[in-house]
């Protein structure tokens, strides 16, 4: 268990003399090394998503303060096409709520607990990525510490946020005419997709995901987004009381052959 | 060209519905933790959400053009491809992604807006 005890804002606790400096550049190192993978992959879509945004008619900066405010990726990708069409501040929330909605279920593994003190809290919650969330649940970051923790998600942020500015900044020399960069959205749904669908191995669920798609594209084609977010919901809700009740059902008839065996 | 103003209240709304999505489940973490409800939708809903996503992305596609719909059928099952044998997040993107501007750029002009 790493140093939780010391604390980069001043606490009651007493300080301890040199150790601190030494173990927070030892606890930012090992941040940093255990980033560089995940951090990777951020390059090419920050990337993508500056050049984006530099195309867009938006002055650069923009890119820089999506990344370092909204710091949510996909978001990010889908708020720039609703600023281009100037869509109203509800369907704005809405797409918000719909898109990050996943980031609710962080809550029942990451370990807030050990991150100690409320500015501390309040970056690491803010700070909660898809994949500051996967490297701090691996079983290998089952020690770290509060500074440990803090270091991973400020580094990942700071991937983010440089990929995106550099982007911005060197998409002014990339021609107008070459076009297609907006597929790396696509393409990122398409990966997390592939890799959710793996996790769980369960076919009903893209399935729902694709019939949603399509009956929102062709019934509200104009809030295709939140209509199929929604509906899916739906079905997963229905799903859930479905088959609950189906499983259920089974318990009571289990235990009750259970109760025939015992009795036998 | 949409101004600051209205920019700004998009990122600041879209921020503060992030993080509060991301610090209050935190506080009502005790129900969550028992809600099967909550734990069958954490576990189904990514695989569906992202289908959507992908869906959303390509919504303004015209698929009847062919100058428009195979590049993106063709790094589609590229990307696809790339992630299914190698599971490189990176490879994956970089490779699909270079593959769609480079057959757009040359053949026809990107997702259509």
């Amino acid at each position: 268990m790493a140093d939780t005890s010391f604390s980069m804002v001043p606490t009651a606790e007493p300080a301890l003399p040199s150790r601190p400096l030494t173990h927070l550049g030892v606890e930012a190192g090992g941040a940093f090394r255990g980033c560089c993978g995940v951090g990777a992959a951020f390059v090419p879509l920050g990337l993508a998503f500056g050049v984006l945004v530099s195309h867009s008619g938006l002055p650069w900066w923009w890119a820089t303060v999506f990344a370092s405010v909204i710091y949510a990726g996909s978001l990010e990708f889908l708020l720039l096409g609703m600023v281009l069409a100037v869509m109203p501040l509800a369907s704005v929330a809405v797409t918000a709520f719909l898109v990050n909605f996943r980031h609710i279920f962080y809550a029942l593994s990451f370990p807030l607990s050990r991150v100690s003190g409320l500015p501390a809290k309040a970056y690491s919650t803010f700070a909660l990525s898809d994949e500051a969330y996967a490297l701090t649940i691996n079983p290998a970051a089952r020690d770290w510490g509060r500074a440990r923790i803090l270091f991973v998600q400020l580094f990942l942020q700071l991937f983010w946020v440089v990929s995106v500015t550099a982007g911005a900044r060197g998409g002014i020399l990339i021609p107008d005419s070459v076009v297609g960069l907006e597929f790396a959205m696509t393409a990122l749904f398409l990966v997390l997709g592939i890799e959710a669908y793996k996790a769980g191995r369960d076919m009903p669920t893209p399935l729902a995901g694709v019939g949603c798609v399509v009956v929102a594209r062709l019934v509200t084609p104009g809030q295709m987004l939140v209509v199929s977010l929604g509906l899916f919901t739906l079905v997963l809700i229905a799903r859930y009381l479905w088959t609950g009740r189906a499983s259920r059902h089974t318990e009571s008839r289990d235990a009750h052959l259970n109760g025939r065996v015992h009795h036998a | 060209m949409p101004d600051s103003h209205y920019v700004l209240a998009v990122v600041m709304v879209a921020a503060a519905i992030t993080w509060a999505l991301r610090a209050v489940p935190f506080a009502v973490l005790a129900p969550l933790r028992h809600s099967e409800l909550v734990r069958f939708l954490g576990d189904h809903s990514p695989a569906g959400v992202m289908i959507a996503l992908v869906g959303y992305t390509v919504r303004n596609v015209a698929w009847l053009d062919p100058a428009i719909a195979l590049p993106i059928l063709v790094s589609g099952a590229i990307t696809a491809g790339l992630q299914l044998w190698r599971s490189n997040l990176v490879l994956s993107l970089a490779g699909g992604t270079a593959v769609h501007v480079a057959l757009a750029t040359t053949i026809a002009g990107g997702l259509g807006g």
